[in-house]
């Protein structure tokens, strides 16, 4: 699929095993700016390994990224952490610092990255903390806050340096569904808000079905289909009506025992 | 032949923690070039309280001990000869040189160096240094150079603490039992010292310290597969650490002598 502006994020035949094992084999991908893309896939098809690539945390193969033009894989360490200060990274376990409280999360960058002072940062940490619904847990610790509220937080940490692109990580894994639904409306709401860039990573299809402005399926070390929600929901592709439908019949599950599908 | 892949997976080892040693150095450097201090004072007094100011209970009491036990064995050997008057030079000369440091380094691994490990070690497996390293922030920098520094600074400083206290052990015993009076000890031991002694005492400290933060942190950051991984790296954290610092202490002796002592 191809978008008209100049793109935010552009993969080209990105190539990648671990040991033996091919992770991606020429995955193409462009996203383009303000788009909300969601990467599909099963678990342990490289969606995850797909945001570090992005992120310069792991380096393909072969291939090149690009991050604004900028190719991601030839950035040494100090451009590539200028180039993270613009991208926000939002973990499936949140991975806040669990020796810090709420505020000190997301105050972290901005007394390491910025010349604020200390009223500022507080300023602005109390505003990402409001536009999460969590601003009374400023001063909790990681270990005092549920599953849900954990998510709000590393969203609230994830945007804290107003970031052009974001990336979620299995960003309602695991929630019940009320949770479920108020962080995909989180997601949607602050990429409106911030005119920020998302590409985010699951296999919750109604997550996704919500969230999404484009979609993308990887299987078996590439993307199978990239296409809008309304035309992921027609494919033709037997992987694809698999995987939306939930269905132990079919591709996905080829080569597992009779008894188990 | 079975050596071969041991000292291969060594000489790796040892690079990595090289490596790590002076990425940490270029963070601190490229933080330090923007015109900030190159770690969080923070976090580096939080370590040297845990690390230091928390391992003195522990050094005290065990080279108290120590000393003791020296003193009183010594001196009963040394005693038919009528030479018990060498005990107080044996001790203060053994520790300050030698016992002070290497036991200072072996308590300060055990205790400290599976505290960093096992805490970088949750925290790798859990994503908080990726979420750091994700945010442009060096959790090198971060976290690595506050807990380095921290045992590097405050190791002679534990060390000095043993062989004070290693001292003191040895001097209240032999009053006892060689009838050797606290003053008469305390002179003998500072007559027998010499500068050189107690130089290389807090020069191997440091190396000590820097050895015993780098096992640590490496192994912390290298952790794989989850709790038990935590586990598996904390153990060897704490082997490695103390296997590296006695074949360090005898390689900085070999060197000593043979420079020195001939």
């Amino acid at each position: 699929m191809t978008t008209d502006a100049a793109p935010m994020i552009e993969l080209k035949e990105v190539h990648l095993s671990f040991d033996d094992k091919e992770i991606l084999s020429g995955v193409n991908l462009s996203i383009a700016p303000r788009e909300r893309l969601v990467v599909l896939g099963q678990s342990g098809s490289g969606k995850s390994t797909l945001l570090r690539l992005i992120l310069g945390i792991l380096k393909p193969d072969s291939g090149s990224i690009q991050f604004k033009g900028l190719e991601v894989t030839r950035m040494g360490r100090r451009r590539l952490n200028k180039m993270r200060q613009r991208i926000g990274m939002v973990y499936q376990y949140s991975a806040l610092i669990s020796s810090l409280n709420v505020r000190d999360n997301l105050a972290l960058p901005l007394e390491e990255l910025t010349t604020n002072t200390r009223a500022e940062i507080d300023a602005m940490v109390m505003q990402k903390l409001e536009l999460v619904g969590m601003a009374e847990a400023r001063d909790k610790m990681p270990s005092e806050l549920s599953g849900g509220m954990r998510k709000r937080i590393g969203l609230a940490r994830g945007i804290i340096m107003d970031p052009e692109l974001i990336l979620y990580d299995e960003p309602s894994a695991g929630l019940d569904p009320v949770t479920s639904t108020l962080i995909d409306q989180l997601i949607i709401s602050l990429s409106e808000k911030i005119g920020a860039t998302s590409i985010v990573v699951t296999h919750e299809m109604e997550s996704a079905f919500r969230i999404a402005t484009r979609m993308a399926m990887l299987y078996k070390s590439r993307i199978i289909a990239d296409d809008t929600p309304e035309n992921f929901k027609r494919s033709s592709d037997p992987v694809v009506a698999q995987f939306i439908s939930g269905d132990t019949k079919g591709p996905l599950l080829e080569g597992l025992p009779q008894e188990i599908t | 032949m079975i050596l071969f892949p041991m000292v291969r997976s060594a000489l790796q080892h040892l690079s990595s923690i090289v490596w790590l040693l002076i990425h940490t150095v270029e963070e601190m450097g490229d933080h330090m070039m923007r015109g900030r201090f190159p770690f969080r004072m923070s976090i580096f007094f939080e370590q040297t309280d845990r690390s230091g100011v928390g391992s003195i209970p522990l050094v005290a009491l065990v080279s108290f001990f120590i000393g003791l036990t020296m003193a009183l064995l010594t001196g009963y050997q040394l005693r038919p000869y009528g030479q018990e008057s060498l005990v107080p030079s044996l001790v203060a000369i053994g520790f300050t040189r030698e016992l002070g440091p290497l036991m200072t380094g072996i308590m300060v691994a055990a205790r400290v160096g599976a505290a960093y490990t096992a805490e970088l070690g949750t925290m790798t497996v859990t994503e908080e240094v990726e979420a750091i390293e994700a945010m442009g922030l060096g959790p090198l920098r971060l976290l690595v150079s506050p807990r380095v520094l921290a045992v590097f600074i405050l190791l002679p400083c534990l060390s000095v603490i043993s062989s004070a206290m290693a001292m003191l052990g040895g001097a209240i015993i032999s009053s006892w039992a060689f009838d050797i009076p606290l003053q008469g000890f305390a002179d003998s031991a500072l007559d027998s010292l010499i500068i050189r002694d107690i130089v290389a005492g807090v020069l191997k400290s440091f190396f000590f310290g820097l050895i015993i933060g780098l096992v640590a942190c490496y192994k912390g950051l290298t952790v794989r597969g989850g709790a038990a991984g935590v586990g598996t790296a904390t153990t060897s954290s704490v082997v490695t650490a103390i296997t590296t610092v006695i074949g360090f202490d005898t390689l900085f002796n070999i060197v000593l002598v043979a420079l020195f002592d001939k």
